[in-house]
């Protein structure tokens, strides 16, 4: 393999990573930072993709379904708080386990009765619909390119509103001592209520950006639950850079193993996972 | 009972009431299994559908149940002179629950004959409860070759496909097409290796050289770099084995690179079947193959999609064609034995021998009960998959370790 294409697949790796970590930041917000198990954060990334599919079709453009979709995605994220993970804080992780669990056959569920079992296209923005010619066979495409950059964005404003902030504070203060703020007289439960939406809105988001590139099917959300749960545990759980610099690595191992060792692709991830953890049982980086 | 249960003086009674009860219990069973083989011959056939009727093969599954009864209903709703009593077991296309299934329909409602279904996995262990018990099994989809390969046996048929009969007879248009290097991509599993090794085998006979066979972990979409690959090695031509959610993003993302432009994309039907509304502008032009397609023009397939739609209303799929086959099988074997499903060796001797007027075009079956039947090119054209020509004529299967 020549250098040229070695550099391609690098710029694949690390666009692939971004995209993951994407997907995987609000599970570092609802996991990492507030401790809940959630196996439903998959299914938020699934409910994203089929916004954008449904509201762009209704609309006739992503960039208006996607602005719905977010707003859609903070009130399921409030509602699903209220109603159901405020009761789980104090619980064990096995019940949020059983709660989550069912959360995603019944959005499955609710997805088959509604939108059906079909694979559906979003199209991609016609500005974007055009690509880079890289070689003179390959191009890359202009949207895969945006993706990355929006992913960039987003790592930078998430890492200011955890460190900088004072909300960013409060939830710090929040996830290692509950009890301490509220008798400080913080109002914890509206910190928590929104960062958990937050958390779902990150999720809806990734899935209603990917929809272009991934297509909408059944079961997507199942997929990328695992490989979000590996970004989040290698970063170190709670931290966002943590979750970048994790996702940037699977990404480029995926990618390199993909390519060098085809045989055993399907286990690289897991092989860095392991080595990681065997180096640094915390994770790359600890809470931020 | 609870009386019974205080009174410990009572054991005895209990036990020689239940004595009797089991004794009489027996009795009565040995009447109807004494009475059952007279009873059967005469009262309705009892057909055994385990397809899938709830997930992602859940249309797939009801497309095969609607052509299957459409074939009966234009029989008169008998085969063989005897009416037809149908029990439905959803298969969910989970393996894990498929001998369970099959043995629930088998032993509890004593199917006469059993079909079914989408899922490879499922069907295997389907075939190898029918071969235990001896029952006629017809497959109207899973493609899996072992099916008519090493698993083979007399009570199976099939009215589909088997999966390298889509590779082997692209394999030989690309061939024809003077085209010298290729290069296979499908997931990682049974189906879709057996895809692109039928492929690899008609092609390097032909005398191609497939230069790298790419296998992707199932059911993973992350193409990228399989893409950037697949443009470094400049084949004449990619063959892939993908379908459903994974078909339509391969389509999209060969296209976004730009590969579209300088290495022709071609694969097995199920690549743009059902699929070419998520698909849109990149699927257009495409080259598959597949033993049916959209405007096929022969007299059999317009008097059935006519039937069929107003049946249904809605249109029938390749899906659809196979469980019309599956029963237009079963009607020609009934009928040579007049219903009597204890001339096993004649019903199976008369479908062996079947030459069925398929929606597909004429089809028969193989020693190994596999379909031979023409495989067709098909270009996609707008949300079509039109005929453009046949790709294979009578594709028959070299035996692959059945020894029937």
């Amino acid at each position: 393999m020549d250098v040229y294409s070695l550099a391609i697949q690098f710029l694949n790796g690390v666009q692939y990573g971004l995209l993951l970590f994407l997907v995987a930041s609000g599970l570092t917000l609802i996991f990492g930072i507030m401790g809940i198990i959630n196996l439903a954060h998959g299914s938020f990334y699934m409910i994203g993709a089929y916004m954008a599919f449904s509201l762009s079709s209704l609309t006739g453009s992503l960039l208006i379904a996607i602005v719905l979709g977010i707003v859609l995605s903070v009130l399921l994220g409030v509602f699903l708080e209220w109603a159901l993970f405020s009761h789980l804080y104090k619980r064990d992780h096995l019940e949020q386990v059983l709660l989550t669990y069912g959360l995603i056959l019944v959005f499955e569920e609710l997805r088959s009765l509604i939108v059906g079992n079909d694979v559906h296209g979003v199209a991609v923005p016609d500005i974007f619909n055009w690509s880079i010619p890289l070689t003179a066979t390959l191009s890359y495409p202009v949207y895969r390119l945006l993706m990355s950059a929006v992913c960039i964005v987003l790592a930078g404003l998430l890492y200011l509103l955890i460190a900088k902030t004072r909300l960013g504070m409060m939830i710090r203060a929040g996830a290692s001592n509950r009890e301490m703020v509220q008798s400080l007289g913080l109002n914890i439960n509206l910190v928590y209520r929104l960062v958990f939406a937050l958390g779902v809105a990150l999720a809806a988001f990734a899935g209603m950006l990917g929809a272009p590139v991934s297509s909408v099917y059944p079961g997507m959300g199942t997929g990328v639950l695992i490989i979000c749960f590996v970004v989040v545990v290698i970063g170190g759980i709670g931290s966002v850079w943590g979750a970048l610099v994790a996702a940037l690595l699977i990404g480029l191992a995926d990618t390199f193993g993909k390519v060098l060792i085809p045989e055993a692709a399907g286990v690289t991830v897991y092989l860095l996972m392991a080595a990681i953890l065997l180096w640094r049982p915390e994770g790359l980086f600890r809470r931020v | 009972m609870k009386q019974i249960q205080q009174c410990s003086a009572c054991g005895g009674i209990r036990r020689r009431v239940l004595g009797v009860l089991a004794a009489s219990v027996v009795a009565t069973a040995g009447v109807m299994l004494a009475v059952a083989p007279a009873q059967a011959q005469q009262g309705k056939l009892k057909v055994g559908l385990m397809l899938p009727y709830t997930g992602t093969y859940a249309a797939l599954g009801n497309s095969i149940t609607n052509a299957f009864k459409l074939a009966i209903e234009e029989n008169g709703g008998k085969v063989g002179g005897r009416d037809i009593e149908y029990f439905t077991v959803d298969d969910e296309s989970d393996p894990a629950k498929a001998p369970e299934n099959a043995n629930r329909l088998i032993k509890r409602d004593n199917v006469d004959v059993l079909v079914g279904t989408v899922h490879s996995g499922v069907a295997l262990a389907m075939a190898k409860v029918a071969r235990d018990n001896n029952t006629l099994l017809i497959i109207p989809n899973a493609g899996a070759d072992d099916i008519t390969g090493p698993l083979c046996a007399l009570n199976i048929f099939r009215t589909s496909f088997s999966n390298s009969q889509m590779g082997v007879a692209m394999g030989k248009v690309m061939a024809e097409q003077k085209k010298k290097t290729a290069v296979t991509f499908t997931w990682d599993y049974a189906a879709g290796k057996e895809s692109t090794g039928g492929f690899k085998e008609a092609f390097e006979a032909a005398g191609g050289k497939v230069v790298k066979e790419l296998y992707l972990p199932f059911p993973q979409v992350e193409f990228q770099s399989y893409l950037t690959e697949i443009a470094a090695l400049k084949p004449d031509v990619v063959y892939v084995f993908f379908a459903g959610g994974g078909a339509v993003k391969f389509v999209k993302d060969y296209a976004a690179a730009g590969l579209n432009k300088t290495v022709p994309l071609v694969g097995a039907g199920f690549l743009t079947d059902g699929t070419l509304e998520a698909q849109g502008e990149s699927a257009q032009g495409l080259l598959t193959t597949l033993h049916y397609g959209d405007g096929l023009n022969n007299p059999k397939n317009n008097a059935f999609r006519a039937a069929y739609v107003k049946a249904y209303k809605n249109e029938p799929d390749v899906y659809a064609v196979q469980g019309y086959d599956a029963a237009q099988l079963l009607i020609v074997g009934m009928n040579a034995v007049k219903g009597d499903t204890s001339k096993r060796a004649e019903l199976v001797k008369a479908m062996e021998a079947a030459k069925l007027d398929s929606p597909r075009g004429s089809m028969a079956l193989s020693r190994s009960h596999n379909p031979i039947h023409d495989i067709y090119l098909r270009k996609v054209e707008g949300k079509e998959n039109k005929v453009v020509g046949v790709a294979v004529k009578n594709l028959t299967d070299p035996p692959r370790g059945c020894k029937l």
